[in-house]
C-alpha cells in the first residue's frame, strides 16, 4: 500500500468510526501481531474498533472498494492463528461491540453483539436458572462473535454439542459491505446457510449479531475425579463408560506432563505427583438416578485399577476442579516458555493406540508433549511445549504437531474439533481432503467472498488457493474492465 | 544513589535474543524469565480494568506483557508511545489472579517503568512535584508531620471555607477538588510522634510486633493507626512503632523511581530488623505489597538481598497476622450493616481474602453483605486517580453502583481506597461510612468496655 493511500485510508476509517477508535501507530499495532496462536505473527495496517453494524458496513464497503485486505477479531484467543494478519490487513477488532441485546426467555433465547463475552452470557441468565451451553476453557475471555467464527467448543460438548448447535440465527456484513440476515428460528427453509457461517474462521463475512439457545439449567450435576497409574486404564475407562450406556456431560482427561502443568500453576487440586493420568467426569440432568450413574461409573473406574476416585462434595470443590482443568493450556506456561495446542478427533476406542504413537513423536523430536483432552468426544489437545528462543525448536515443535494430526487422520480421525484451521492447519488440511474437495470448498467460500478479500489466506493450503487466485484475478480484471 | 545514570547494557536481558539489541539500557530490567511464562492465551483480559474501559489489546495485561517483551527483542523502543500503556496500568493486579501461569504482570510493569524513568525521566512541572512530593515529603516522617498539621490547621481555622467561598478551589481541576473534599477531619494526630516507641500487651503477651505506620495512613488517617495499635495491644501483642522507619517507596516503584525506593526500602530493613520481633504490622495494603516484595526490589544487591527475604518473611498485614494468631473474640456490640471491598493489593497482590471477611464475622451484631465485584478496583491505586483522572472516575463509579443500598458503611483495608471511597460517596451524597477493618474491630472492643454487649 503507497503512503497516500494509507493516509486516505485513515482518514476515511476516522471519518467513520471517530478518531479514537482507529489504531495506525506502529507501537499501537504490536500487541495486535498475534492471537492465542504464537508461532506465526503479522503487523496489521490498521486496527479499528467499530461500535455497531452500521460501521462495520461502512469499514468494509471502503475496504471492498480499494480492495484492501481485513479480517474480523474478537478476544484473541483463538489457538489456531485465524485473527493473525499475515497480509497486513486491516483488524476489525469487535471488542467495543460487547453488549447483550435481548434475553428472551419465553423462547430461550438471547441476542448479542459479537464482542459479548461467553461467561456473560451465562453468568448473567444464571438467576433465572438458564445458561449457555458451549462453555470453551477460554470462555471467561473470549467472545460469543469468535466462537461462531471458530465453532468453538468447550468440555461441555460431549452431551450438548458446539457452538452450531447453539446458534439460531446471525445478522452478517458480507464481504463487500451489504448487510444481512440468516436464520433466527429453530428451522427455516432453504439451506442452512447460519450452518455455513458457523465455523467459517472469518472467510465469509463478519458477524455484528448472534441469535443463541439458551437452556435451562440441569436439575442436578454430579462431579468424580478418578486419579489412575497408567494412562491405558484411562483409556480403557473412558471407552467403558460411553459403551456401557451412561451419556455424561464431561469426560476430561489430563496426562503426567498437563498435571505437572496444571499442579505448578495458580489453581492447583493437590494431585498426587507420582500420577499418570487423571479423568474428570461428570453427569447432569433430573436429579434422580445420578447418584446411580455414578455409582455405575465408580465401579467402571476401580474394576480399572484406579488409584482413587472421589466425588466433589461441595460447590467450591467441583469449581476447583473445573478452574484446574480450564486453565491447563495457559499454565504451560509455568513449566515451558511455549506451547502449541493441537486440536485432532479420534475414535474413543483408538485413544491408547494414539497415545503410544504421541509418545513417539515426542521422543523423534525431542519435545515434551503435555495430553488435555475432551477424552468422551475424542478430542485431542496435545501441548507441545517448546523454547521459541532455542534455534530449531519452533520448527521441531510445528513439524512434531503436523505428524500428530496426521496419525489422527490416519486412524479415521480429523485434524480439528473445535479450535479451527487458521493459518496453523491450512496444509494438514490435505490430510483428510483431496484437491478436488478442498477446490469445492474455496468455490463455496468465493460465493460469499469472491475478491478473497475478508480474512485471506486462511483454512486452506496454498498451491490450490494459487490456481485459484489466477482465476479469481481473470474474474476481476474482467470485472474491472466492464466497469 | 549509586545507580543513577549507571548506563550498562543488561547482558542478561538480551543473551539469548542475540539478533537484536534489547530497547533496556539499565541495570533491574524487566526480568525475562517473568515474561517468557506468558504464553498468550489472553485469560487476564477481562480482569483488568483498562482492557475492560477501553477494549485495547495494549491496554491490557497480555498486550502490555507482549509489548515489555517486544523492548527486550529490539522491536519497539522506549518512548512515549511504550510509556503510554505502561503507565495507564493501574498496577492492580488483577491479572495476576486471572493467570493460569501466575505471570508477574505487576512487577514486570514495575520494572518497564523504572526503564522508562531512566529513559524519559520527568520534566518540568511533573519533575518538580516528582521531586517535591517523592524525594523530599514522604521520605521524612516529620515534614510529613508538618504538612499534617498544615492540612489540618486550614481545616479548622475556617481557611477552607474561605477558600471554597472565594472560588479558589475551582481553580483546582474537578478531581483535586474532589479529593480536597474528600479529605477526613484529621482529629487524631500522627501515630509515629504521639505515642512512645514501645507499648505493652493488654492481659498476657502473646508475641512482639512493630507497626509500619505509613505516611498517608498516618496523616490522613491516624485514627486507624490508633485502631491498629489498641487492637493489637488487645490481642496481647507488644507494640513497637521505630521513630527510624520511612514510607515504604510503592510510590516510587509505581512511578519508576526504583532508585529512591531502594534506598527508602534498606532504610526500612535497617531499622526493622534491629530489633527481635515477631512480625512487622501493616494496615496499608499498598504498602503491605511493596513491603513483602522488597525481596524483588532488591534482588540485585548481594548486601541487602538475604535480609529483604527476612525481612519480606516477617511483614504480615494486619488483617492476615490476626487471623493467623487467633483474634481475641470482641464481644462488644456494632450494630450495622457492612460490606466489605478487596483493595487490590491485598486481594490480588498478597492473596488476602478470607482473612478481613472472617475478622468482621467475629463482630457481634454486625451485618455483613458481599459486594458485587469487590475486588475490581476502585481506582484509587497509589496516586492513580491523581495522574489519571478519567479512567478513575470511571472506576469510581462503577464501584459506587454496585454498593448495595442497605448497607451503612463500607470496610476495606487500604488508604488509597478510603480516600476514593470517600470521594466517591461525597459526589454520591450517600450516607456510608468508609473505615478500614481494623476500625470496626476497635469499635467492638470499645463498645464491650462500656457495656454495650451484644450477648
Amino acid at each position: 500500500m503507497t503512503d497516500g493511500k494509507r493516509e486516505r485510508l485513515i482518514r476515511e476509517m476516522q471519518h467513520i468510526v471517530g478518531e479514537q477508535a482507529v489504531l495506525h501507530r506502529y507501537e499501537d499495532l504490536v500487541a495486535y501481531e498475534c492471537d492465542g496462536y504464537t508461532v506465526r505473527n503479522g503487523l496489521p495496517s490498521l486496527v479499528v474498533l467499530p461500535k455497531n453494524t452500521r460501521e462495520v458496513a461502512a469499514i468494509v464497503k471502503y475496504l471492498h472498494e480499494h480492495r484492501i485486505p481485513f479480517l474480523p477479531r474478537g478476544a484473541g484467543t483463538g489457538l489456531s492463528g485465524g485473527a493473525i494478519a499475515t497480509n497486513r490487513e486491516v483488524i476489525i477488532s469487535l471488542v467495543r461491540m460487547n453488549k447483550l441485546l435481548h434475553v428472551d426467555y419465553a423462547n430461550r433465547r438471547a441476542i448479542v453483539q459479537p464482542g459479548y463475552v461467553n461467561l456473560k452470557l451465562s453468568n448473567h441468565v444464571a438467576p433465572k436458572s438458564y445458561y449457555y451451553a458451549p462453555d470453551p476453557s477460554s470462555q471467561a475471555a473470549c467472545t460469543i462473535g469468535g466462537n461462531v467464527g471458530e465453532n468453538a467448543g468447550g468440555a461441555h460438548c460431549l452431551k450438548y454439542g458446539v457452538t452450531t448447535n447453539h446458534v439460531l440465527g446471525l445478522e452478517l456484513v458480507l464481504p463487500n459491505g451489504d448487510i444481512v440476515r440468516l436464520g433466527g428460528l429453530p428451522d427455516t427453509p432453504g439451506y442452512d446457510l447460519t450452518g455455513i457461517l458457523t465455523g467459517s474462521e472469518g472467510t465469509m463475512g463478519i458477524v455484528t449479531e448472534i441469535t443463541v439457545r439458551l437452556l435451562k439449567k440441569p436439575q442436578g450435576v454430579k462431579t468424580v475425579l478418578a486419579l489412575f497409574d497408567r494412562v491405558e486404564d484411562a483409556s480403557v475407562t473412558v471407552s467403558e463408560i460411553v459403551a456401557s450406556g451412561i451419556f455424561p456431560a464431561a469426560l476430561e482427561m489430563m496426562d503426567k506432563t498437563a498435571i505437572e502443568g496444571v499442579e505448578s500453576g495458580n489453581y492447583p487440586v493437590g494431585y498426587p505427583k507420582d500420577l499418570e493420568a487423571v479423568l474428570l467426569i461428570e453427569v447432569d440432568g433430573i436429579e434422580e438416578g445420578l447418584q446411580e450413574q455414578i455409582g455405575r461409573i465408580v465401579e467402571i473406574c476401580v474394576k480399572n485399577r484406579c488409584r482413587e476416585v472421589k466425588q466433589a462434595l461441595t460447590q467450591e470443590e467441583r469449581a476447583r476442579w473445573w478452574a484446574n482443568r480450564k486453565t491447563a493450556f495457559g499454565a504451560m506456561g509455568t513449566i515451558s516458555p511455549d506451547y502449541l495446542v493441537q486440536d485432532g478427533v479420534i475414535p474413543r476406542s483408538t485413544l491408547p493406540e494414539v497415545l503410544k504413537r504421541i509418545g513417539e513423536i515426542s521422543r523423534k523430536y525431542r519435545l515434551r508433549i503435555a495430553n488435555v483432552f475432551h477424552a468422551g468426544d475424542g478430542n485431542l489437545h496435545p501441548l507441545i511445549l517448546f523454547d521459541s528462543n532455542k534455534p530449531g525448536e519452533t520448527e521441531r515443535a510445528v513439524a512434531a504437531g503436523s505428524e500428530v494430526l496426521k496419525v489422527c487422520a490416519d486412524v479415521g480421525g480429523s485434524i480439528t474439533g473445535e479450535h479451527g484451521v487458521g493459518l496453523e492447519k491450512m496444509d494438514d488440511m490435505r490430510f483428510i481432503f483431496t484437491e478436488e474437495e478442498i477446490a469445492s470448498q474455496i468455490r463455496i467460500r468465493n460465493v460469499f467472498n469472491p475478491y478473497n478479500l475478508c480474512n485471506p489466506d486462511k483454512i486452506f493450503p496454498k498451491p490450490a488457493r494459487c490456481a485459484e487466485m489466477k482465476k479469481l484475478a481473470a474474474v476481476a480484471a474482467e470485472e474491472d474492465r466492464a466497469v | 544513589m549509586n545507580e543513577t545514570g549507571n548506563k550498562t547494557v543488561q547482558t542478561a536481558a538480551c543473551s539469548d535474543l542475540s539478533l537484536k539489541k534489547s530497547g533496556y539500557l539499565w541495570d533491574d530490567a524487566p526480568d525475562p524469565h517473568k515474561y517468557s511464562q506468558c504464553v498468550h492465551c489472553g485469560m487476564c483480559l477481562e480482569a483488568c480494568p483498562t482492557y475492560e474501559e477501553t477494549g485495547l489489546e495494549p491496554h491490557s495485561p497480555r498486550g502490555r506483557v507482549y509489548l515489555i517483551k517486544s523492548v527486550a527483542e529490539g522491536k519497539m523502543e522506549l518512548n512515549e508511545m511504550f510509556k503510554d500503556p505502561i503507565f495507564t496500568c493501574l498496577d492492580c493486579r488483577a491479572c495476576e489472579t486471572a493467570c493460569p501461569s501466575g505471570v508477574q504482570v505487576g512487577a514486570l510493569v514495575e520494572e518497564a517503568r523504572g526503564q522508562l524513568f531512566k529513559a524519559d525521566p520527568p520534566k518540568g512541572m511533573q519533575a518538580l512535584l516528582h521531586k517535591l512530593f517523592l524525594h523530599h515529603l514522604f521520605p521524612y516522617p516529620r515534614r510529613m508531620q508538618l504538612l499534617g498539621t498544615l492540612l489540618r490547621w486550614y481545616r479548622k481555622s475556617g481557611l477552607e471555607k474561605w477558600a471554597e467561598r472565594l472560588g479558589l478551589l475551582r481553580l483546582l481541576p474537578k478531581h483535586l477538588h474532589d479529593m480536597e473534599k474528600a479529605l477526613p477531619a484529621l482529629t487524631v494526630p500522627p501515630v509515629l510522634r504521639s505515642h512512645p516507641e514501645h507499648l505493652e500487651a493488654f492481659g498476657e503477651k502473646r508475641a512482639k510486633v512493630a507497626l509500619l505506620t505509613g505516611c498517608v495512613m498516618d496523616i490522613l488517617f491516624s485514627d486507624v493507626n490508633e485502631a491498629t495499635v489498641n487492637v493489637l495491644r488487645r490481642n496481647g501483642c507488644d507494640v513497637w512503632i521505630p521513630k527510624g522507619q520511612t514510607c515504604c517507596g510503592a510510590l516510587h516503584v509505581h512511578a519508576g523511581d526504583r532508585d529512591m525506593a531502594k534506598k527508602l526500602a534498606r532504610q526500612n530493613i535497617d531499622t526493622f530488623l534491629s530489633e527481635d520481633i515477631d512480625a512487622i504490622i501493616v494496615n496499608a495494603a499498598g504498602c503491605g505489597s511493596a513491603l513483602k516484595e522488597y525481596k524483588e526490589l532488591l534482588q540485585n544487591d548481594p548486601e541487602y538481598r538475604g535480609k529483604a527475604e527476612q525481612f519480606s518473611r516477617k511483614l504480615k498485614d494486619v488483617s492476615e497476622f490476626l487471623f493467623e494468631l487467633g483474634v481475641v473474640q470482641p464481644k462488644g456490640s456494632v450494630p450495622i450493616t457492612v460490606t466489605y471491598h478487596d483493595a487490590c493489593h491485598l486481594a490480588h497482590a498478597q492473596g488476602i481474602r478470607n482473612a478481613p471477611r472472617q475478622l468482621l464475622r467475629e463482630i457481634p451484631g454486625l451485618h455483613i453483605v458481599e459486594l458485587p465485584s469487590a475486588d475490581r478496583c476502585c481506582g484509587s491505586a497509589g496516586i492513580y486517580n491523581l495522574t489519571h483522572p478519567e479512567m478513575a472516575g470511571q472506576l469510581l463509579e462503577r464501584k459506587m453502583q454496585d454498593i448495595p443500598s442497605e448497607c451503612d458503611a463500607v470496610a476495606m483495608g487500604n488508604p488509597g481506597c478510603i480516600l476514593q471511597f470517600r470521594a466517591g460517596v461525597l459526589q454520591h451524597k450517600r450516607p456510608l461510612r468508609i473505615v478500614h477493618t481494623v476500625q470496626l474491630l476497635n469499635w467492638s472492643y470499645e463498645n464491650e468496655e462500656k457495656g454495650e454487649r451484644y450477648d
